[in-house]
């Protein structure tokens, strides 16, 4: 028998739902680690310690209980989902600045787990790219499309890049490439077929971009635990991935030069399913009602399709995010639900003293 | 056709008056603190500079460039848009004096919202005509508006949260629009 709505109850907290955000990262991770060696683990591991440690920090420096907030592992997801973000080898001062910029700024300004109206880790993202751009633009080459000369980077040298600045494997291009998003918006003279076999980071690949795939696919898989475990509601996601497949059918042409890439590529590509299933998904920064998650999510989708086809930036999903947070609260304002036993929705305006 | 459109895409979104050219602040933390209020306050604007957007053009093409006045465009805009606020105020005290209550000294000090200048300067500086001027204000008022009333909405939910103490009010304020105007980095080279 289905238990239903009064007597149903989630046993569990804040710590256990952060539990299962993190267990949820896992396949995504595996696949970052499969693809462009142990970067993003180092990354993930040292985020969340440093995400951590400015928590501490924080709370110390505003005298609330440290085991009762730290035990909510809100600050390690920030730090997980961060971690994921940037570029695998990149410096340990971008991992510091990240971590201070999330927790201190994005999340403690504002009060803590529960007020920040922004999503912490894509603030961090965003200061950080718009503050270090060529740091923060050079991903690693996947496996598939090294050659005999270049192998994949091992956790050591890895390590003293990281913390010692030691290059890796002789010149900087010689690890870092084009991701499938940037060297698609390069592309203004082939057409996308002479494109995906020219260039091996598309040639190797199954559908949309070399490594990328799989990522995504990771992500997916995650986000599809979460849904199934009743994390978070399937509105926002769904709403997302189906407004840029929406838009890049409309934008595909069939694949001349001009092409803004196929629906696959796009859901495929870049922080697609890392953003639908794990960012927008936010408990805070998000809209509220269903209704508001739907047009939170669709607009999400909207703007990340026209950033990274018409903007400067080739994968746009922390500007998606960030911008949508800032119009989440006037959603939220139109979008209030029924309450039951009303026939109308009830403005909910908070009155302030003045 | 396309150039109107394009100037309307680059002052909503990727020239911002607020968040990109940080013009207009004083309204943009005075007024934001209820969103009824903002919305008031981002309708007067609008009216006020798409209005003043044409005066301004008209004066400065038929009357200061003829005489070779060109250097006194500053003040002569000051005072056409003067005139166009205190137009504003007696058309809002006729038809709403809820709003006119409402929006208080806030109305008269249109005249130094730094946007409505600098939308008059803009128009003359990039060589704009008519309607390129008229497009130029109204997209220029739009997008004002646009952050204004989201970021109303979002400082009402400010308001109750736990901000710590040397934090509260403009402080907070502050931070967010700064945060706000990361944000709106994203739309660069947006319809270039």
């Amino acid at each position: 028998m289905r238990i239903t709505s009064p007597h149903a109850h989630t046993p569990g907290n804040t710590g256990d739902v952060m539990k299962q955000i993190i267990l949820a990262t896992i396949p995504g991770l595996i696949a970052l680690t499969y693809f462009f060696g142990p970067g993003s683990l180092i990354n993930v591991i040292m985020m969340t310690a440093a995400c951590m440690g400015v928590e501490a920090a924080i709370l110390k420096l505003r005298r609330r209980p440290l085991g009762f907030y730290l035990g909510d592992y809100s600050a390690a997801v920030t730090g997980v989902l961060l971690g994921l973000a940037i570029p695998p080898y990149c410096p340990w001062w971008i991992v510091a600045i990240g971590a201070i910029s999330a927790i201190g700024i994005a999340k403690h300004l504002y009060g803590g787990i529960g007020y920040n109206p922004f999503n912490p880790a894509m603030i961090a993202y965003v200061i950080l790219l718009i503050s270090f751009p060529l740091e923060m633009s050079q991903w690693a080459e996947p496996r598939t499309v090294l050659t005999e000369s270049k192998e994949l980077i091992g956790p050591f040298s890895a390590l003293s890049h990281i913390w010692f600045g030691t290059p890796l494997t002789g010149a900087l291009d010689a690890w870092t490439g084009a991701t499938p998003l940037d060297s698609f918006k390069q592309n203004n003279s082939l057409l996308v077929e002479q494109l995906y076999a020219s260039d091996s980071l598309f040639s190797t690949a199954r559908w949309a971009g070399a490594g990328w795939e799989w990522v995504n696919i990771g992500f997916l898989a995650g986000g599809i635990y979460l849904l199934y475990k009743k994390i978070f509601t399937w509105h926002a996601p769904i709403a997302m991935l189906a407004m840029l497949f929406f838009c890049a059918c409309i934008g595909y042409d069939n694949g001349s030069s001009n092409s803004l890439g196929s629906p696959l590529f796009h859901l495929l590509s870049g922080g697609t399913m890392l953003g639908a299933f794990f960012i927008i998904t936010d408990p805070v920064s998000s809209a509220v009602s269903n209704r508001g998650r739907l047009i939170f999510g669709a607009l999400a989708g909207l703007l990340i399709y026209l950033i990274r086809s018409f903007g400067n930036y080739p994968d746009a999903v922390a500007f998606a995010v960030l911008l949508m947070n800032f119009a989440a609260p006037f959603i939220d304002y139109y979008t209030v639900p029924r309450t039951y036993g009303h026939k109308k929705a009830k403005r909910a305006t908070i009155k302030q003293e003045s | 056709m396309e150039i109107l459109a394009g100037i309307l895409l680059s002052t909503i979104l990727v020239n911002n008056f607020v968040l990109v050219q940080f013009l207009g602040l004083c309204p943009f933390m005075g007024v934001s603190s209820k969103l009824e209020t903002a919305i008031g306050m981002a309708a007067a604007t609008t009216f006020v500079l798409t209005l003043a957007s044409i005066c301004s053009y008209l004066v400065s093409t038929y009357v200061l460039e003829p005489l070779g006045l060109e250097y006194m465009q500053t003040i002569a805009f000051i005072l056409v848009i003067a005139v166009v606020v205190q137009f504003a105020k007696m058309f809002i005290e006729s038809t709403s004096p809820l709003l006119y209550r409402v929006l208080g000294v806030f109305l008269p000090l249109i005249t130094t919202n730094c946007a409505v200048l600098g939308v008059a300067l803009q128009n003359t500086a990039k060589a704009h005509n008519f309607f390129e001027s008229t497009i130029y204000g109204f997209g220029a008022a739009l997008g004002f508006s646009l952050v204004l009333i989201l970021f109303s909405a979002m400082r009402e939910r400010l308001a109750v949260a736990d901000v710590p103490v040397p934090f509260k009010g403009a402080a907070i304020g502050m931070i967010t629009a700064g945060l706000m105007s990361l944000a709106f980095m994203g739309f660069a080279g947006l319809g270039t």
